[in-house]
């Protein structure tokens, strides 16, 4: 089956600035893809060259196996704009509607219902979205971009304006739709987020592809965090055997080339007179690898 | 391209007229300026009661067409500036994102709006351009000679003003829009009075301002063919030099190029705003 989404050597400038630089990547059917970058490192502007928003310099775009050209490529899409307003003289059920009808659709009453349901807007179905706040037009969004069965979902920073409720709801269903075999683009500044959910992730920085890959290649092995005490050049040594050692006063870290050394080396270390208070497996996280990956980026 | 979107965005763009203050507002100033017109009508009725019918038949036609002249300007304030932010303001706020992220083409979109606000324009026009007339009837015993032809007319006027001003909304911003189509609107009608005293002095220089002007922005134009439908022709043989130059007074019927010209025009307004909105990023 073709990717949901395949992108080759996107480019965009306004005027003189240019905002997004050489991008390729793809999104399988049913990965769940994280977007990452700084601010204005130009992902939204990719996701709209994805849709047909904005018209790329040079580059291609295949959705769900159709040129982006064709409008009827974006049929099984579904699209939360980071910019996100509905029309605020409509009800939020109307507002749904619409979108069906746009799509082409025909979605029963009560799936629309339920749609709205599971973003939390059941009992607000007949009020005019003029009235809602932020985060409830935010809801309506996500339940837009869900409502035409979708079979890949784009959403741009869906939890912006979202209580914390509202994101934990947005990760449940995040997950839900990975296990209804549904592909999701995810841009989110919200790193924690994105690597709790996310299959692979791609960074960008100043329009161009930081790095891409799964989470396991891009985190690389795990480390040992320890709080150590009365550390003899000898614990130090036998600590630098199993790995790269950094310490701060009584933290040590060690980046493990194999996990399965840790109980003999916490015997080692008590038999060498060390005073052991914690020891915690840790992996990096994607926000220190992620800083790591844009602070490199900025020395070049 | 579908006829499904254009539909749908057809009556979305008139469900939000009905919505929002726009109608409000145009209902308002509508029986404001039918309850003045009537005021006015039988205040003619009674001043003129003892001089000859056809003066008085000149001043309700003359007034006939002033207070049309204002239903006109009020259907084409009302169309303009919903067309200005209907197209520009959804570009703006972002709305336009999630509905052009669908599976639609542009034009289709743009098509459903331009259809929406033509039925609406059309409508009003026809709504309270009747109900003047009747007014008319009811209190000076006047009914013009061509009234369903002049009632298009000004429709026509108004679709023309609609047209530039989704035209602009895809380059400028909302109020901007809305505000421009007015000015040019105004200038172009304002044009059109300069070439008629041009008329009178038979100086050509003068003349050609306001044909230059009727033929890049039909309004004015197709204004002047409706007066003439809204007048009764006898009355231009009686008084003829009272015509001459005045605003509110039309000599000349419309010819069928002028006509197909308006035609043309509007379409070609409409092919360019869509290519522009076509061309525009998001
Ligand atoms: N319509 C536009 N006109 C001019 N420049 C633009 C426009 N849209 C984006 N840019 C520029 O393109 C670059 C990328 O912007 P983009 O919105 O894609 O960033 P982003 O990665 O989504 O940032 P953020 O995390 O803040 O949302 C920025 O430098 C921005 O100034
Ligand atoms: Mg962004």
């Amino acid at each position: 089956m073709s990717a949901a989404v395949w992108a080759s050597g996107l480019r965009k400038r306004y005027r003189r600035r240019t905002a997004v630089d050489d991008v390729s990547f793809s999104v399988a059917r049913g990965e769940l893809m994280g977007l990452l970058g700084p601010n204005g490192a130009g992902k939204t502007t990719v996701i709209k060259m994805l849709l047909g928003l904005v018209r790329p310099d040079a580059g291609e775009v295949m959705l769900l196996g159709r040129p982006a050209r064709d409008p009827a490529s974006r049929a099984r899409v579904g699209y939360l704009p980071e910019l996100f307003r509905y029309q605020p003289w409509l009800t939020a059920a109307e507002v749904l509607g619409l979108h069906v009808r746009l799509a082409g659709l025909t979605v029963p009453d009560a799936e629309r219902r339920e749609c709205l349901g599971t973003v939390g807007l059941a009992d607000r179905a007949g009020d005019r979205v003029g009235g809602f706040s932020k985060g409830m037009q935010q809801r309506l969004g996500l339940a837009v971009a869900l409502v035409a069965r979708p079979e890949f979902v784009v959403l741009d920073e869906p939890t912006s304006a979202l209580d914390p409720l509202g994101r934990a709801d947005v990760r449940d269903l995040l997950l839900s739709l990975k296990e209804r075999g549904v592909a999701v683009l995810l841009n989110s500044h919200l790193i924690g987020e994105v690597e709790r959910v996310c299959d692979r992730v791609l960074i960008l920085d100043r329009g161009r592809v930081a790095a891409a890959g799964t989470l396991p290649e891009l985190l690389g092995g795990r480390e040992l965090r320890l709080r150590l005490d009365e550390v003899s050049s000898d614990a130090e040594r036998r600590l630098k055997e199993v790995g790269e050692l950094t310490c701060t006063g009584e933290e040590y870290t060690v980046a493990l080339r194999d996990p399965e050394v840790i109980p003999d080396l916490v015997a080692d270390l008590v038999a060498l007179g060390v005073r052991v208070h914690a020891v915690e497996p840790g992996r990096v996280s994607l926000e220190e690898r992620l800083l790591g990956i844009l602070r490199a980026g900025g020395e070049r | 391209m579908s006829v499904r979107v254009i539909l749908t965005i057809a009556r979305l763009t008139l469900q939000e007229a009905a919505r929002r203050r726009v109608l409000r507002s145009l209902a308002v100033l509508t029986v404001l300026l039918l309850a003045v017109s009537a005021w006015g009508f039988s205040r003619i009725d009674a001043e003129f009661g003892d001089l000859t019918s056809g003066e008085a038949r000149l001043a309700a036609a003359m007034v006939l067409n002033l207070v049309m002249f204002g239903l006109s300007l009020i259907a084409a304030l009302g169309t303009a500036f919903l067309a200005g932010p209907t197209l520009a303001g959804e570009i703006e706020s972002g709305i336009a994102l999630a509905v052009l992220g669908r599976p639609v083409r542009r034009a289709a979109i743009l098509l459903g709006k331009w259809l929406g606000l033509v039925v609406f324009g059309t409508g009003f026009v026809a709504a309270a351009g009747l109900a003047l007339l009747l007014i008319v009837r009811g209190t000076a015993g006047y009914w013009p000679p061509e009234p369903v032809t002049g009632l298009a007319l000004l429709a026509g006027q108004a679709v023309a003003l609609l047209t530039l001003a989704l035209l602009l909304s895809t380059a400028i911003s909302p109020m901007a829009s809305g505000i421009v189509a007015v000015g040019l609107f105004g200038a172009t009608w304002v044009a059109g009075v300069v070439g008629n005293v041009g008329v009178a002095l038979a100086n050509p220089g003068i003349e050609r301002i306001g044909t230059v002007s009727q033929v890049l922005l039909p309004t004015d134009g197709l204004w002047r063919g409706a007066m003439r439908c809204f007048q009764d022709p006898s009355l231009f043989a009686q008084f003829g030099q009272a015509f001459e130059a005045h605003p509110f007074l039309s000599i000349a019927p419309l010819t069928v190029p002028y006509l197909l010209w308006s035609l043309l025009w509007v379409l070609i307004v409409l092919a360019l705003a869509g290519v522009a909105f076509q061309r525009r990023d998001l």
